[in-house]
């Protein structure tokens, strides 16, 4: 049987692994492919790498890194941030990623999602949104890292991302990340049982039973998240053990 | 020993270098006739389209380097699904070394989605490729088609219906999992593989 994912997110910052709280006030939390592969032998289950600093200068940078990545974690990784072009992740592919994700320039250039599907499958493209609750109960996609925000609604922009070639998509809540109250679970439902492709629920996962949560009533598909296993409030042996005790199928 | 990876038009070559690298055996990526046909084990790797890969196989005729090969040669998920007979992914036929037909998941229910993605488990495990690999151990899988079961299958997983996750016919192995990226017992498989099966 197909097990639902448990997925640390890595946020690199110039070579460093950081993490803040509502995409603010950054703390270190260590090399990224030690952590990495750290976490590989704990049991995780897919690692995500956002290059939160991407910018033209730094993507050779990121190549090498990748690289580096590939070299020495056994389980499948996805990276992201600032890819903007079928060459970008070309090279990061050839670098020996697994999967990229995409996130602003896809909502600003949606074609790159059906060139990047085409030229090398749907499996590799993750979209990865980041949407927040607004006033009016409705969840609007945000565009540059949370701080521009659309008039898209968020399902409207993960169906046609889906339509497009989108393979998995990677759904941050603003309004839970770095919170650890709890994965958002209305969107994350909704998300999930609309779209065909698996949905990666991030943001908000503080203790164990929040991923029970989003497993078994938003269906998520895989749940991500990054400050509980780097400052090692949660173990993966132990949450993995603890999912299974509650009859949710895990890799152990 | 000498191993090849059969370069051609589909990724994750990469990744089953690095990943041969990791338990310290040495590879030779490469399409030329020549160093694949006196390769003492060869890798047929493979992320991508059926028809797309045929047709570039078929250009340089690597296909009939492929059915020819008589030394352990191993097809990794698209690999291994162009080394069966048919592939449903934009009607095409492929090298026909295993019988097994190649179709599309049919996704019964909202929760099972295409293309299956991420670790399930593998079982009914036959051949020396398997040694010390656990019943239902899990593996890595990423693909929205599927050998159907059949003589040739040697291990089996399950997914909205059971389908070959590998298959054996004399020298040649198929895995449909990708060994490279499914942790210790992906290496275990591999190992088997480079230095187990003769």
């Amino acid at each position: 049987m197909l097990t639902k994912r448990i997925i640390p997110c890595l946020d690199i910052k110039d070579g460093r692994t950081v993490k803040g709280t509502n995409f603010v006030d950054l703390r270190d939390a260590g090399d990224p492919v030690e952590l990495g592969a750290l976490y590989a032998k704990q049991g995780a289950d897919e690692l995500v790498f956002l290059d939160i600093t991407a910018t033209v200068e730094k993507r050779k940078t990121l190549r090498e890194l990748v690289n580096r990545i590939a070299h020495h974690v056994n389980i499948p990784f996805t990276v992201g941030g600032g890819i903007s072009s079928v060459e970008d992740v070309s090279a990061l592919l050839q670098n020996g990623a697994d999967k990229i994700s995409v996130n602003t320039a896809a909502f600003k250039n949606p074609q790159l999602i059906n060139d990047l599907a085409k030229e090398f499958g749907s499996q590799c493209v993750v979209l990865a949104i980041d949407t927040k609750k607004e006033e009016d109960g409705e969840w609007y996609v945000y565009l540059n890292g949370g701080r521009t925000k659309t008039d898209k609604k968020c399902v409207d922009w993960a169906k046609e991302a889906v339509d497009l070639g989108a393979g998995e998509i990677l759904l941050t809540s603003m309004n839970h990340d770095g919170t650890k109250q709890g994965f958002a679970l209305d969107i994350t439902r909704t998300l999930a049982t609309q779209l065909p492709v698996p949905v990666i629920a991030s943001g908000g996962g503080g203790t164990m039973e929040h991923f029970t949560d989003v497993f078994e009533n938003a269906y998520a598909d895989a749940a991500l998240a990054a400050s509980i296993f780097h400052f090692k409030e949660i173990a993966i042996p132990d949450l993995k053990s603890y999912l299974k005790g509650k009859n949710i199928n895990v890799r152990i | 020993m000498k191993l090849t990876i059969v370069k051609y038009n589909a990724g994750n070559i990469q990744s089953v270098l690095y990943a041969l690298e990791r338990i310290g055996v040495e590879a030779v990526v490469t399409d030329d006739h020549a160093q694949i046909k006196e390769a003492d084990k060869v890798i047929f790797p493979g992320v991508g389209e059926a028809s797309s890969a045929m047709k570039y196989l078929k250009e340089r005729g690597l296909d009939e380097v492929l059915q020819n090969l008589t030394q352990p040669v191993l097809g990794i998920c698209l690999g291994m699904q162009l080394m069966c007979s048919y592939s449903e992914e934009n009607d095409t036929p492929c090298l026909d070394i295993f019988d097994e037909r190649v179709t599309k998941f049919k996704p019964s229910a909202a929760q099972e989605k295409i293309p299956q993605i991420g670790w399930n488990n593998i079982y009914d495990l036959k051949t020396e490729l398997f040694n010390g690999v656990k019943e239902n151990s899990y593996c890595y899988f990423v693909h929205g088609y599927h050998a159907a079961l059949g003589p040739h299958t040697m291990a089996t997983t399950n997914y909205i219906q059971p389908y070959s996750s590998a298959l054996h016919k004399g020298n040649f192995y198929g895995v449909q999992f990708h060994p490279e990226k499914s942790a210790e017992v992906g290496e275990q498989i591999l190992r088997n593989f480079c230095l187990g099966i003769k």
